[in-house]
């Protein structure tokens, strides 16, 4: 028996049924309606307000959330990159832990912190500030996605930082830069790999967000997510040919970013070689 | 100066991890509270603790997040391993093409996912009504890829000679996998059956869309939560799964942490004897 054949039930039945098949789904049912060729669907998604609303909603909130992970995250990254060894593998896995964690419970509870009356309001007006509405605003969305994805930002610059070379940051003291030069002309551009990888992995996900919005926005920001899980989840087949071809929106996204990425990871490790 | 930078540095990391924690550790003391909405303390109860185990819909859920875990880890481990063992004896070319199919589940966001399979149950005719069957297949979907890329490595730092050594041994080619090449990979084969459980009793996007009538607890929590107050029973609810997921999660990381240090030390003995 060759060992390559134990791989066959998988490449040969599940691989295509489970995982190719429902990509292919998701594009049949955005294009075409009784098995017929439609651009109805894709015209309705382009044209009518309340999906376009959503998009510019789910763009603006993945770009802040993104920009706001940016600039929280690196300083994290870097200070942990300068730690000991040790020290750093610990506090990383404090960062680790909630990646994989359910991102509906996290969300559960900033609702607890922002409820009329919760926590956040009492300090908020222990301070003077009155009583501020915080639940039900884009504001508390964008909070949640920033916490949410904070993690998936600072781990990939973390990993490109650590592995830099140190003795170029030494060389650029020796040659006389202070430590603003030897940060801005050494450091940061050799971490531009693991910030791109950071950026892909809190954006795209942050686009097809639907939870949170639903949690914490109440019916201030509906999001591009929320729209596709109401297309879908309400029961009727009519609606899912345009949901169809708002997850395609998704879908292109997740296949740019992975080009994106393939390029960053050929230039730095010649390890390519993979479809997307 | 030194000093009070290294202070700053320091404070900042506290408070990025206090962000993080708070939340959560928040949702952990609210579960104690007496009241029945978690908004304001008052006074340390198990209260709801004892309401939640009472709750049918909650013992419910539970069941099904438990079966569903427990059939898709074991299932997603058998064809993982099975599939990580083949591609690695693979040629290049192919098995790049299969890693990268493998991947989509984990690069693609879980809306996705879960309504692509929500449009394949429905042409193949799986029902609504068949929620479990339709959780089952769903989760050992996302499940294979991680189960492969955690049993890959091991097999990279073991040798194929092993493998050939045991069949000149007199080996058939099963006992040379069962004697020699599990054993060898057996402590990704743990992790991954580790992480694929893990991911199950953990996930919500994918079952939300392909649970039909069947619930796990995340979707409960999600239909019980999304608008409106919270009931304190939630909150314990959530503060379990927290308890369990984080649990699990220490126990996968910290594996692998070890795993790497055993790595490296044997790379060196090698080394040295060269």
């Amino acid at each position: 028996m060759k060992r390559v054949r134990l791989s066959y039930p998988y490449v040969f039945v599940w691989m295509p049924i489970f995982i190719i098949a429902p990509m292919l789904f998701v594009l049949y049912y955005a294009f075409f309606r009784d098995g017929q060729f439609t651009l109805e669907y894709a015209r309705s998604v382009v044209a009518e307000g309340t999906y376009l609303g959503a998009f510019w909603n789910s763009l603006w909130i993945a770009l802040a959330t993104t920009a706001a992970c940016l600039l929280l995250g690196y300083p994290v990254a870097y200070i942990l990159s300068n730690m000991k060894k040790r020290t750093a593998a610990l506090i990383s896995l404090l960062f680790i832990l909630p990646m994989w964690m359910n991102m509906l419970l996290r969300t559960l509870a900033w609702k607890l912190l922002l409820f009329d009356g919760g926590v956040f309001q009492q300090v908020l007006s222990f301070f003077g500030a009155g009583k501020v509405q915080l639940l039900y605003t884009p504001g508390a969305v964008l909070l949640a996605t920033i916490y949410d994805f904070l993690p998936f930002m600072i781990l990939p610059i973390y990993t490109t930082l650590q592995k830099l070379d140190r003795s170029l940051v030494e060389a650029a003291h020796d040659l006389g830069a202070n430590s603003v030069q030897t940060f801005t002309k050494v450091i940061l551009p050799q971490s531009i790999p693991g910030v791109i990888s950071g950026i892909t992995m809190v954006f795209v996900p942050a686009m097809s967000t639907f939870a949170v919005s639903t949690m914490l926005g109440g019916k201030q920001v509906i999001l591009l997510g929320e729209v596709i899980e109401e297309k879908f989840l309400s029961g009727t087949d009519s609606v899912l040919g345009v949901g169809s071809a708002l997850s395609l929106v998704l879908i292109v996204l997740v296949i740019l970013s992975m080009v994106i990425m393939n390029r960053i990871d050929k230039d730095n490790s010649a390890s390519g070689g993979t479809l997307w | 100066m030194k000093r009070l930078l290294s202070f700053l540095k320091h404070s900042y990391i506290g408070l990025i991890v206090l962000f993080m924690y708070l939340p959560i550790v928040v949702m952990i003391v609210m579960s104690f509270t007496e009241s029945r909405t978690a908004v304001q303390w008052r006074g340390f109860s198990f209260g709801a603790y004892t309401t939640l185990f009472k709750d049918p819909d909650v013992l419910d859920a539970l069941i099904t997040t438990l079966v569903v875990a427990a059939v898709s880890s074991v299932v997603s481990t058998l064809i993982g391993t099975a599939s990580a063992i083949g591609l690695h004896s693979m040629k290049r070319r192919p098995r790049k093409v299969v890693e990268s199919f493998t991947q989509l589940p984990m690069v693609n966001p879980d809306l996705v996912t879960g309504v692509s399979m929500m449009l394949l149950f429905a042409f193949i005719g799986i029902k609504q009504s068949n929620g479990l069957l339709r959780l089952i297949i769903a989760h050992t979907t996302f499940n294979i890829p991680y189960v492969i890329f955690s049993v890959l490595p091991k097999l990279r730092q073991s040798s194929d000679s092993l493998y050939e050594a045991a069949m000149d041994l007199g080996c058939s080619p099963f006992q040379a996998l069962t004697k020699v090449v599990i054993p060898d990979i057996m402590p990704g084969i743990v992790s991954g059956l580790i992480l694929a459980f893990t991911l199950s009793i953990d996930d919500f996007a994918i079952s939300l869309f392909t649970g039909g009538t069947s619930m796990n607890l995340s979707m409960l929590i999600f239909s019980k939560t999304a608008k409106g107050g919270v009931h304190t029973k939630f909150c314990a609810l959530s503060a379990l799964m927290f308890l369990v997921v984080g649990v699990l999660l220490l126990i996968v990381n910290l594996r692998s942490i070890h795993q790497e240090k055993v790595a490296a030390e044997q790379k060196k003995k090698v080394m040295r004897k060269a």
